[in-house]
């Protein structure tokens, strides 16, 4: 069997061709080298394109005041300061670069009167920041980065003959295996999908640019790609997790009907007057203030509707409260039995505004719903809830070369790798986190290749991966992986989602053991042929450990924080702020463990009011002001 | 509210295929791709179909639907009276690999055979200013998410596979629309080598491409009727031709 396998040489192997992973394999082939880009799917359509706001860059255009200091307070705060310092200080510094980067290789974002790239304002970010294309940003991105990977191959056609001597893009390839020698990177095994014919990569190094982990939720802003491949293929070569308990979940997801499920809704929706209420017809916001907030937001419907004329004079509605506040808050409203039958609660712009103003104000949203679900938000509510949008957490990484801790010749980019985004990202933050970290990811691994040379990858090594990918179709009468995988979705949307307790995530992973057990024994009909019941055995797989390393981090932090939040935890703790949540695993079961986070150094340290860092930080840690 | 539904689903290979009734439940509400996924999910274990973001942002889930191209995302299931038969086959301008997926690897092709992007030589990062009036028009062809529905129902290679190595199709011809109007791009003879290499002179602009555009981008008018025009100015009138070089130059603040 193994003679007849397809066999490939290259210096990079970059798993994912989303923003991460093709600014690395840019990155990589100017260096010199020869680089191949495996895609799950077809080449552009990763989940990149879905990102609507734009691209977090200090560039300063539409305020001069901003600065690579500001941005980097900014996700600091954010994250609230669980964030890797050099990984946010190297993203506020880099990113403007990166952004006028994509504009020499054909990028049109949309501009100022002065002509320069426009910038728009976002939540949590202090000045005009988010370099944008309309809604469409993430389509930009990606297109341009794909058309500078063409770019690229024109050139290598016109010297050597053959566009993809240098390039080449692998599409609808799935990865299951990364191969390793004496301990370094050695190589990855994988299938065609279109056929399921078994392909071995050889490669010295590799980047995981794979992205998120969201359909591990059963209500999730991701697409079927979002199976933490990345994340599990690091797990499983001895790489090490970082907080995987920090997912956001986004307040406004679609969850009827059935064909926008987990589509978001804007923020600026409520922003332009959407109202929150509950199947009783009440306006539930305003019992979900926080003592925090009371001086900032309205407690009754009168001041709130007179902010949307008055803002100066008037508190804000508080349905314009922080992300994961409004997303408890419904969360509650539901589980009280106060949502809809779908799990969810009304959101209404129609009474607000007329439809001549929502079709002018909310462009792409009236559309989009009128279009996919037959939903005219001008005429009717909305039924939403939280829906799962982004892992803060991801493969543990050296922040200036993306390099995985413990596994040579492997690096990781993108929404797959941790600790940029702290316990909470910003929107806005995430293109540019692709762009900086892919990019860096690209430079080291070629140095390391310059530097480590080829390596060998052994028969034994390929004979097993060989193996696990023909077990679905050894077995006979076992489980059908669409079943194992709602039921995964069941037990992470009830027991691991937005809000969690002790008991239940406890519950969760005597049931996620239950079911690993369980994938062991499925079996797929069919044959190889573009098989999804084939491929989806590989993604559950992927999903299961990520659940798996989900709830146990989850369980560990007793704490609430960013995207994660405990009932019988509801406080931020000083201690827990000092401390990360490393996954790993040991072949049969993830291992969490304690790791203490990087401590700020001074210069970093002093960006801050000490008066602000007071909320997250000891009294010993401020007297010490940083590390040196 | 659920519906039963008829469905006929294309399934087979490079082969050999055919038409399967399958009837299944449909919800209130869902689109075609729903109703896809419950046959995979429930009766079809290894029902081939291509799809990602299922919000009609990626352009995957392209395939024909009772004959017309679209994208299964975006095509509710309410739109079919109650009772009518819906069949679902696959892109019919490309080669089937299985069920609903097809080869498209023609319009990879064609992608690397348009010259791409060339900023002026010396032109540094942070430099360009360009006036937003000016960005929209190449904006509007970047708008195109890649379904390739407009290359499935070009007539020109619809039934017509001799055409197909002579012919880029509705998708590049707005890419190299996109590039022309750049206020950036200073490559010469776009428009001459879209009519002389791609196969521009070949569309008889019928507007078929326009209708199926999920994204609603004018191909026929905005990009393929203007090029088309100026080539037959710019092959009569060379000093036409200079004075539009210059101008588009003098876009660069």
């Amino acid at each position: 069997m193994t003679n007849e396998i397809e066999r490939h040489k290259y210096d990079i192997l970059v798993i994912g061709a989303g923003g991460a992973g093709l600014r690395a394999a840019v990155e990589a082939r100017e260096a010199g080298l020869r680089v191949a880009i495996i895609c799950k799917s077809l080449f552009g359509k990763a989940h990149t394109v879905m990102a609507e706001g734009g691209a977090a860059a200090s560039m300063g255009n539409v305020n001069e005041n901003d600065n690579w200091m500001v941005h980097f307070r900014d996700t600091m705060r954010g994250g609230k300061f669980l964030n890797h310092y050099r990984m946010a200080e190297l993203h506020a510094k880099e990113s403007p670069d990166r952004i006028w980067e994509l504009e020499m290789w054909g990028a049109l974002f949309d501009r100022t009167k002065e002509g320069k790239i426009s910038q728009r304002n976002f939540g949590g970010h202090e000045y005009p920041r988010l370099a944008h294309v309309g809604d469409r940003t993430g389509l930009e991105l990606i297109r341009t980065m794909q058309q500078r990977i063409v770019a690229l191959q024109q050139i290598d056609k016109a010297e050597t003959g053959n566009a993809e001597s240098n390039i080449k893009v692998f599409a609808e390839l799935t990865i299951t295996e990364i191969l390793k020698e004496g301990g370094k990177v050695s190589g990855a095994y994988g299938y065609w999908r279109e056929n399921g014919k078994e392909v071995l990569f050889e490669a010295p190094a590799i980047v995981l640019a794979t992205g998120g982990v969201g359909k591990t939720f059963k209500i999730t802003s991701n697409s079927w790609e979002g199976t933490g491949d990345g994340h599990a293929l690091a797990l499983k070569a001895g790489a090490n997790l970082v907080d995987m308990e920090f997912l956001q979940f986004h307040p406004t997801g679609m969850v009827w009907p059935p064909s926008v499920r987990g589509i978001l809704v804007t923020e600026s929706v409520r922003g332009e007057g959407g109202v929150l209420t509950n199947t009783n017809g009440e306006r539930f916001m305003f019992k979900y203030i926080p003592d925090v907030f009371k001086d900032k937001y309205a407690d009754n419907e009168a001041e709130a509707d007179r902010w949307y004329v008055d803002q100066d004079n008037n508190r804000r509605p508080p349905e314009l409260l922080p992300r994961d506040e409004v997303s408890r808050a419904i969360n509650s409203e539901v589980k009280a039995g106060r949502g809809t039958e779908h799990g969810g609660v009304f959101l209404d712009v129609s009474k607000r505004l007329s439809a001549e103003v929502i079709k002018k104000r909310l462009p792409s949203m009236w559309h989009q719903f009128y279009e996919l679900a037959g939903v005219d938000i001008t005429k009717e509510a909305m039924e939403v809830g939280p829906t799962c949008h982004y892992v803060m957490g991801g493969v543990e990484v050296e922040p200036d070369t993306a390099a995985a801790v413990g596994v040579p010749g492997l690096y990781a980019a993108g929404e797959c790798a941790g600790g940029m985004h702290g316990s909470n990202r910003l929107g806005g933050n995430s293109l540019t986190d692709l762009l900086v970290f892919g990019r860096r990811a690209g430079m080291a691994a070629a140095a390391y290749v310059k530097s480590a040379g080829t390596t060998q990858v052994s028969q034994s090594a390929v004979q097993a991966a060989s193996l696990r990918i023909q077990a679905p179709f050894t077995r006979t009468g076992g489980e059908n992986p669409y079943k194992l995988h709602q039921e995964l979705q069941e037990i992470t949307h009830n027991l691991v989602g937005i809000i969690r307790t002790k008991t239940e995530l406890d519950d969760a992973i005597v049931k996620i053991a239950e079911l690993r057990k369980r994938i062991a024994n499925i079996t797929v009909s069919g044959n190889r042929e573009f098989n999804p019941g084939f491929h989806l055995s590989f993604d559950l797989d992927n999903m299961l450990l990520i659940a798996e390393s989900t709830a146990k981090s989850a369980v560990l932090r007793e704490e609430s924080r960013g995207g994660h939040t405990r009932d019988d935890f509801p406080k931020m703790s000083t201690t827990w702020r000092q401390i990360n949540n490393i996954s790993s695993f040991d072949g049969t079961q993830v291992k969490v463990s304690q790791q203490p986070l990087p401590v700020l150094p001074k210069e970093l340290f002093d960006l801050f009011d000490p008066h602000e860092l007071e909320k997250y930080m000891t009294p010993e840690e401020l007297a010490k002001g940083g590390s040196n | 509210m659920a519906r039963k539904l008829n469905l006929r689903i294309w399934r087979g290979n490079k082969e050999s295929g055919a038409l399967q009734n399958v009837i299944v439940e449909a919800n209130e509400g869902e689109v075609v791709l729903d109703v896809i996924h419950r046959v995979q999910a429930e009766q079809l274990n290894d029902l081939a179909v291509r799809w990602n973001c299922k919000a009609g942002k990626c352009g995957s889930c392209s395939m024909e639907i009772n004959g017309k191209p679209r994208l299964a995302c975006m095509t509710q299931v309410s739109s079919f009276p109650e009772g009518e038969e819906i069949t679902i086959t696959p892109l019919r301008a490309f080669p089937v690999i299985k069920d609903l997926v097809t080869d498209v690897s023609f319009n990879y092709k064609k992608a690397m055979e348009i010259p791409s992007f060339q900023p002026p030589v010396g032109m540094k990062p942070g430099e360009p200013r360009m006036a937003q009036v000016d960005v929209e028009r190449s904006q509007e062809f970047r708008k195109c998410i890649e379904c390739f529905l407009c290359q499935d129902t070009c007539h020109v290679i619809r039934d017509h596979e001799e055409n197909k190595s002579s012919f880029a199709g509705p998708r590049f011809f707005i890419r190299i629309a996109e590039l022309d109007m750049h206020p950036l791009d200073i490559l010469r003879n776009r428009k001459k080598k879209a009519q002389e290499e791609h196969g521009l002179g070949m569309c008889n602009i019928t507007k078929c491409c326009t209708e199926v555009c999920p994204e609603h981008i004018r191909i026929t008018d905005n990009a393929i009727i203007p090029m088309k025009e100026r080539v037959v100015d710019e092959k009569y009138d060379p000093l036409r031709w200079l004075g539009s070089k210059i101008r588009k130059r003098e876009g660069i603040l």
